[in-house]
């Protein structure tokens, strides 16, 4: 989708809460919701068109720790680090994924987009624990050795897709 | 307005309608310590210094509570001292406390009030991250590294000049005030006027310091140092040296500069009547001619730069006119060129100004010939401040001594620019034909200089009803532009200065609040009514060179356009 049509749609979200400023965050989560994250055109777009401050807009996006600056990867594995999943062992899960990953510093999101790697607090899953998701979707009892599998899975399924194309 | 009475400190005080507790607590005499309440500013509550405690032993914010008839409250409890101890060692320990090379030093609310409460050591750790220094803007310098937050700035930048340049970012521990995605100043639409820098508690907002090109150019033997002085300096620059706020210091300030080196010293007031009648011409000719209307005043660099910005369908509107510094400027380039050939020195132009944008405006392009401008450096009232205390001069013991000739004089119209309507009532005492004492006197009571935020009047020429409107604030200007985007207000004639209450309240200028910009204005009123001539057109010196110049010498020296093409 190029950039464009990417501010098209960011237009159509701000009207459709009439350009309403007290409905910023409302629309920064629609826009996140479609796009997995705010990029600087889309918060310079709806900054304009609410008729706030660019530096207001960045304020608030950036107060709020769900909301994400950057570009997401294809698949979000969120793993939990609730105090059930931690107990059982979900941080070397997190641990081994980074090192699959090649994760350092800050860095969310793998090299190639395909994956960006988050934890999360509590999923409610704690009979299922440790629990991890990706894209929503729930994977129980996880161990760091079945968890980069699915990742393998997942990449070894979209190399044979760009291949097909 | 709440009336009462409240206890304070075990002591009746009366109240009547004091917007917060913390003025009824300054009224009774006891000076509440603070860093984000600012007067003139919206309350935010975050700082905490200026905590209360009542009966019950609660604590609140004095600045953001209503009072109340009956509330009993202690100011200076143990509980309390111990807080603001805390609270100070807290902000120090997030601080760059390197105070003894810091420019802010002893001006540093922060310094101050932890000297005050006698806090002598930190216990805590700095574990923040260091941020860069942000250098880009010609106008102001940013260090994060010295912010505590106060967030003064941010609402200053929101509130009055409605720009939105700076805001906190990010929360907690890690919240710093910054432009939207951490950009650098210059890569933001801030216009330069300084007014964060006039508020910040601490160091970390500056004025963009050129101090030491100062001096190398004063101490530098093959150049000619020439001053301009703007109107608004001469109304604070004493201020630092015990002087009232609004007394006019001129005449000791060019003794001061003189001392300090200055070959010769002049008066931007020169300039503002070359631009008072080539604007007024300007105005007479549009009125001629249908427009465009309305006509933008271009002294205020930073209104200017907000057009370029953010409403560049309006530039052509602006005066073609040059601000009085740059007349100025051209002027003394174009007659100095001929003295800098004879003695082999070059004339290096330093203006004092009361503002900021100056440095930007000083840095154009058109306002540069062969790579150079006409203007060498900007110096602000708060930096020659800084220059003098070095000397050690004390203005206030100088004696007497008026600017050089010819370039010294001017009019009492001109002087008056220094405070929001001036400009506009200059024009008008060009246009009107009446020229009596008492059409001057009607003038001066048209409404056009004064408090307000956006000032209208109106006045008849040769049988046309031409209206006027004065404004102060970034903020009010991009109201009445929008105003006059849906046809709601119509205006032919239109001054706007980006600080409140003009330049006398610019960014350059010592910190002050209402009441001393108040005072500085009344200051000029005062100059305006002692000057020997009133009008611009009554200055022989003007006159005569314009005569001389010729239209297309005076439209190359006196004329800008800001259109882009």
């Amino acid at each position: 989708m190029g950039k464009q049509d990417v501010l098209k749609r960011v237009e159509e979200i701000v009207d459709s809460y009439d350009c309403r400023r007290e409905a910023l965050i409302a629309i920064m989560q629609d826009i996140q919701n479609e796009y997995k994250y705010l990029s600087t055109e889309a918060l310079e777009l709806v900054a304009d068109k609410l008729g706030v401050g660019v530096a207001k807009v960045y304020s608030v996006a950036t107060f709020y720790e769900n909301f994400s600056l950057e570009a997401k990867g294809k698949y979000i594995v969120k793993v939990c680090c609730g105090t059930a999943c931690h107990v059982r062992k979900s941080q070397p899960i997190y641990d081994g994924l980074r090192e699959y990953l090649g994760l350092s510093g800050k860095q969310k999101t793998s090299s190639d987009a395909l994956f960006t790697l988050e934890t999360v607090a509590c999923l409610g899953a704690c009979g299922l624990s440790p629990v991890m998701t990706i894209n929503d979707e729930v994977h129980p009892k996880m161990t760091p050795e079945s968890a980069i599998e699915l990742l393998e899975k997942l990449r070894a399924k979209e190399e044979a897709s760009h291949a097909e194309a | 307005m709440a009336k009462g009475f409240m206890i304070i400190d075990g002591q009746r005080v009366a109240f009547d309608g004091e917007k917060n507790v913390l003025a009824v607590i300054r009224k009774a005499g006891i000076e509440m310590p603070t860093f984000c309440y600012h007067s003139d500013l919206s309350t935010y509550g975050a700082c905490r210094m200026c905590l209360v405690e009542d009966e019950r032993g609660k604590l609140d914010s004095s600045c953001s509570m209503e009072p109340r008839d009956g509330l009993n409250i202690k100011t200076n409890s143990m509980r309390l001292l111990k807080h603001r101890r805390t609270i100070l060692e807290l902000m120090l320990a997030s601080h760059d406390c390197d105070c003894t090379v810091c420019p802010k030093s002893g001006r540093c609310r922060l310094q101050e009030l932890a000297q005050q409460f006698g806090v002598r050591r930190v216990r805590f750790k700095d574990t923040r991250q260091r941020h860069e220094i942000d250098d880009s803007s010609d106008c102001v310098w940013r260090d994060p590294n010295k912010c505590i937050l106060c967030g003064d700035c941010v609402r200053v930048c929101e509130e009055i000049q409605g720009m939105n340049i700076l805001d906190f970012v990010g929360r907690g521990a890690q919240m710093t005030v910054a432009p939207a995605f951490e950009r650098k100043l210059s890569e933001t639409h801030c216009v330069g006027c300084g007014q964060c820098a006039a508020v910040c508690t601490t160091g970390a907002i500056l004025v963009n310091n050129q101090i030491g090109k100062a001096w190398d150019a004063i101490h530098d033997p093959s150049k000619r140092v020439v001053v301009q002085i703007a109107p608004a300096v001469r109304v604070a620059v004493g201020e630092a040296f015990g002087i009232p706020a609004g007394e006019n210091s001129l005449d000791k300030f060019v003794t001061a500069l003189k001392l300090i080196g200055v070959d010769e010293v002049y008066d931007t007031i020169f300039g503002a009547d070359f631009t008072t009648v080539s604007e007024a011409e300007e105005f007479k000719q549009r009125l001629a001619n249908g427009g465009p209307f309305p006509m933008f005043t271009s002294c205020c660099p930073a209104w200017v730069k907000y057009l370029e910005y953010e409403n560049p369908k309006y530039l052509k509107n602006i005066s073609t006119c040059k601000s009085p510094m740059q007349m100025f400027a051209a002027i003394l380039r174009d007659q100095y060129a001929e003295k800098d050939q004879a003695d082999g020195r070059t004339t290096f132009h330093i203006a004092i100004m009361p503002c900021t944008a100056k440095k930007m405006e000083a840095n154009r392009d058109e306002f540069k010939h062969d790579g150079r401008p006409d203007v060498d450096l900007v110096l602000t009232t708060r930096e020659i401040i800084d220059m003098l205390r070095e000397t050690g001069i004390k203005l206030g013991e100088l004696e007497l001594e008026s600017p050089d000739l010819p370039f010294g004089m001017g009019s009492g119209a001109s002087m008056i620019y220094g405070t929001s309507g001036g400009v506009a009532e200059s024009v008008v005492r060009y246009c009107v034909p009446d020229k009596s004492k008492n059409a001057l006197r009607e003038i001066e009571f048209m409404g056009l200089r004064g408090d307000g935020c956006i000032k209208e009047a109106t006045l008849e020429l040769d049988g046309q009803e031409i209206r006027l409107a004065v404004v102060n604030g970034l903020g009010n200007a991009r109201k009445l532009l929008r105003d006059i985007d849906e046809g709601k207000a119509f205006y032919h004639l239109i001054e706007v200065m980006t600080c409140q209450g003009g330049c006398v309240g610019g960014g350059g200028q010592p910190q002050s609040l209402r009441v001393t910009k108040q005072e500085r204005r009344d200051g000029l009123a005062r100059a305006d009514h002692s000057a020997p001539f009133k009008r611009a057109e009554r200055n022989p010196v003007v006159m005569q060179m314009l005569e001389e110049m010729g239209e297309e010498k005076a439209h190359r020296l006196l004329h800008v356009s800001y259109v882009k093409e």
